[in-house]
């Protein structure tokens, strides 16, 4: 089984745990691009990513708190720095389906959307995924009705997992812009041919104003060379897209799409290698920081991450030994990496941000547990419900995590398999 | 300008062996369109009986490139793939314009397809939406929708002891498509090929969104003999149920003039979905057929500039 | 038979590495392949040449593009007509009769 990289981040890290790696990655034999460094926002980020990967058309609907991405990227457009078609519809279900027609054009598709809105494209999602479109949308996560919340959770993205896109977690504006750019690479991969969403946390990273680290266009252009379809709606060579698969054929379509997905892993690796040689940052499949030793561990996505390694470093100052695996990719889910990356640990809390109605735990957690029990693993997990509608998790929060991961790796007994964390009792 | 049969292409974009009913009238209207076409096109179609029938996998009844994704979103779809063609012509690629034609049923355009519809129209698309009318959900067996006609016995709005069939008039679609003030509208029937295949190469040629409304019988859905098909499609233009009319930049224009209206029996009574209309209890429903379509026709002749 | 000979509706039963990417169907106008002649019920439409005038209208009102054009004849392509007898109603000198089969 090959292993896909894994980016580790060696306790006592240098890197503060809020800023991003600002500092120009100095590994051997590679020579990184220059940088400039501006102050942006995750969705001014994810905006000039767009700008940068010269997408050919951008298929806009507003909503909170993806909104900024659009409007961004239209002063591109009205300011005449982009070529972009640039296509304000009039909902979410059209802006999906309207991607769904210029991506079998053969152009580069950009859209972008969050909570009620991905619930609307729901079904287009599933049609983009099944026809092999190679979309590339931002998703600023945030909550679903009712009741109404505009801020960050990751319910609007859980409840469409299954939806066959590949799905990243990004945990800051620097990776959310970063991993725009490489989204565009590894969609339109030939072998891949398969939409990709960039998911970054409502607020916590879509308006918070962040240094980030961005590349020359020029730069972005040759890692990016325009996108080359394999095959598009030619009138020269027509095709017919989207028929009726009876039951002696539609099975046959679908596996053929699941192993696309689970072999997309490799590709998302390869991309990350190469852009790791351009801008000097690291990206994988997932993150892990102080897994060599760890008795106790969280496993988090998205934002999260920053909030875990900076109580990391005051528990391991005070010799506990905890660590940190946080998944950059979602789906396809990488089983072999998070085997390997649990090491010697002892118990695992799973940090869910949404919750999965009726089920035993929440969705993370539960894929965790599959994988677990698929290896024959007696590792010691929980979930943690936490962080629904914009609810802060706080540091002593995260600290209460660890130190119940840690009673649970001596004790060998989880008290509860679910734990609510930052609710009002 | 009007294109004579002769003139229309011998070359099928549309090819036999699609699994339409005998006498369908939608399919009709597919081929029809077609003819219309002034080169190069791609077409977006919605969830119905066109796009279930003509591409039953590995099989495909077009020779033109075609996209069907869902029910609600042909007019979404064709916005994109005007956009995608957009964006690369600015890079050289492709070197030559592409018509984008979209195709919905009744169900797909009058109700479901109604918001994506709009969008389109209201943002200025180039391209064609054309909704082939047989006036009910034909595809999952016969259900009563906007487009569905006062009186029509459908599985949804059944011919009761009380209530006899759909109690509602049809939505007035084109009036909604010509509020947008878009700069090509009509109404068009099967029966009259010549003007509908006219119509369609007219809102092609139009630069921005262009409407075709096409009346298409349905010989399963309408319960009526699948030879009669075309004879339907013509009584409902005669009996002026279904008035052909054109909305060129805001100037209405009445492109079938009827000096005798038939009387609208004569189409009703070929269609088992009316049957029950004639039973004396629900004499008032055919009176209100009658009334409907005599406003209708009225008024439309009054924009027309046309005296009845 | 062999595979060449098969519908293609069976040459494309394949294993799932080898379907075509997203299910598109690569062949245009592939449908002609398929027999639909075997709809007809009763009655088939024959025309009678003699008297035909060559308005096409039962060519441009066939659903199942089942009557062929040549310049100076019109066709009918068995194949595919599923015997709805539009032509036969919709002809102006009467010349194309159903005639049971």
């Amino acid at each position: 089984m090959v292993l896909h990289t894994v980016k580790k981040v060696y306790y006592p890290s240098k890197v503060p745990p809020f800023a991003p790696q600002v500092v120009p990655y100095q590994g051997e034999g590679v020579t990184v691009r220059r940088q400039e460094v501006v102050g942006y926002n995750g969705d001014e980020a994810v905006a000039l990513a767009v700008k940068q990967s010269k997408v050919d058309v951008v298929a806009a609907y507003p909503i909170t708190p993806q909104t900024i991405i659009v409007e961004r990227f239209s002063e591109y457009v009205a300011d005449g720095e982009v070529d972009t078609e640039f296509v304000c519809l009039e909902s979410e279900h059209s802006a999906a389906s309207a991607s769904i027609g210029a991506s079998l054009t053969g152009a580069r598709v950009f859209t972008a959307t969050a909570s009620q809105g991905l619930a609307l494209m729901h079904e287009v999602l599933y049609t983009a995924s099944g026809l092999r479109c190679p979309i590339v949308m931002a998703v600023a996560n945030r909550a679903l009705s009712a009741p109404l919340n505009i801020h960050n959770d990751r319910s609007d993205m859980m409840g469409s997992r299954d939806c066959g896109w590949i799905q990243i977690y990004a945990e800051n504006s620097q990776e959310a812009y970063d991993w725009t750019i490489q989204a565009f690479k590894i969609a339109e991969n030939t072998t891949v041919q398969l939409p990709v969403t960039v998911n970054f946390d409502g607020f916590v990273i879509s308006h918070a104003m962040e240094t980030i680290n961005t590349l020359a266009d020029e730069d972005v252009t040759g890692f990016l060379p325009s996108r080359k379809p394999i095959f598009t709606i030619d009138p020269e060579h027509p095709v017919t897209v989207g028929s009726l698969f009876l039951q002696e054929y539609y099975f046959e379509i679908k596996r053929q799409q699941e192993e696309a997905l689970q072999k997309s892993a490799e590709v998302v690796d390869q991309v990350a290698k190469e852009y790791c040689a351009l801008s000097g940052r690291e990206y994988g499949i997932l993150e892990t920081c102080g897994m060599e030793d760890a008795e106790a561990a969280i496993l988090c996505m998205g934002s999260t991450a920053g909030t875990a390694r900076s109580v990391m470093r005051k528990m391991r100052a005070e010799g506990k030994k905890v660590g940190l695996i946080k998944l950059w990719l979602y789906r396809p889910f990488p089983v072999e990496e998070i085997i390997s990356a649990l090491g010697n640990v002892k118990a695992l809390a799973i940090m869910d941000m949404a919750l999965s109605f009726g089920a035993p735990v929440g969705a993370l957690c539960s894929d965790i547990a599959t994988i677990l029990q698929l290896r024959g693993n007696n590792l010691k997990i929980f979930d943690v419900i936490y962080g629904l509608g914009g609810r802060d998790i706080r540091p002593a929060e995260i600290e209460g995590i660890f130190n119940e991961a840690l009673s649970v790796a001596q004790t060998g007994i989880v008290k509860e398999s679910v734990k609510y964390v930052g609710v009002r009792e | 300008m009007v294109l004579s049969l002769k003139e229309l292409s011998s070359e099928e974009l549309y090819a036999p062996g699609h699994r339409l009913c005998a006498g369908c009238g939608p399919s009709i209207s597919a081929r029809m369109a077609l003819k219309g076409s002034r080169g190069p096109l791609v077409v977006s179609n919605a969830t119905g009986c066109i796009e279930v029938s003509t591409t039953v996998f590995p099989y495909t009844a077009w020779r033109v490139p075609w996209v069907h994704s869902l029910f609600e979103n042909a007019a979404a779809t064709a916005t994109g793939m005007e956009a995608g063609f957009k964006a690369l012509t600015k890079k050289g690629l492709p070197n030559k314009h592409i018509d984008v034609i979209a195709l919905g049923g009744d169900g797909g355009t009058f109700d479901i397809g109604l918001q994506a519809l709009s969008g389109a129209l209201e943002r200025g698309q180039d391209f064609v939406y054309i909704c082939y009318d047989n006036e009910a959900y034909m595809n999952t067996g016969i259900q009563r929708s906007g487009g569905t006609p006062l009186g029509a016995a459908t599985t949804t709005s059944p011919a009761g002891k009380k209530i006899p069939g759909k109690q509602e008039y049809k939505k007035d679609l084109l009036g909604i498509c010509i509020a947008h003030n878009i700069k090509y509208a009509a109404t068009a029937s099967i029966g009259f090929p010549n003007d509908y295949i006219t119509k369609v190469r007219k809102g092609i040629e139009v630069e921005g969104p262009a409407m075709i409304h096409v009346l298409a019988p349905c010989p399963l859905g309408w319960r009526s003999e699948p030879s009669n098909t075309i004879k339907l499609a013509k009584l409902a233009v005669q009996t002026t149920i279904f008035p052909l009319y054109e909305v060129e930049n805001g100037k209405y224009k009445l492109t079938m003039k009827i000096k005798n209206p038939i009387p609208v029996e004569e189409y009703l009574k070929l269609q088992g979905r009316f049957s029950h209309l004639f039973r004396p209890e629900f004499k008032n429903v055919l009176e209100a057929i009658r009334q409907g379509a005599k406003e209708r026709w009225e008024r439309i002749l009054g924009l027309c500039g046309e005296s009845s | 038979m062999t595979e060449d000979e098969k519908p293609l509706g069976e040459r494309m039963k394949l294993p799932w590495r080898q379907m075509p990417i997203g299910g598109t169907a690569f062949q245009p106008g592939s449908s002609t392949e398929y027999k639909t002649g075997d709809w007809r019920i009763i009655k088939k439409p024959v025309i009678d040449h003699k008297r035909c005038i060559m308005c096409l209208l039962c060519w441009i009102f066939c659903p199942d593009v089942s009557i062929t054009r040549s310049p100076d004849q019109v066709e009918i392509d068995y194949y595919h007509c599923k015997g709805c007898g539009i032509c036969s109603a919709e002809c102006p000198v009467r010349c194309i009769s159903m005639v049971e089969e």
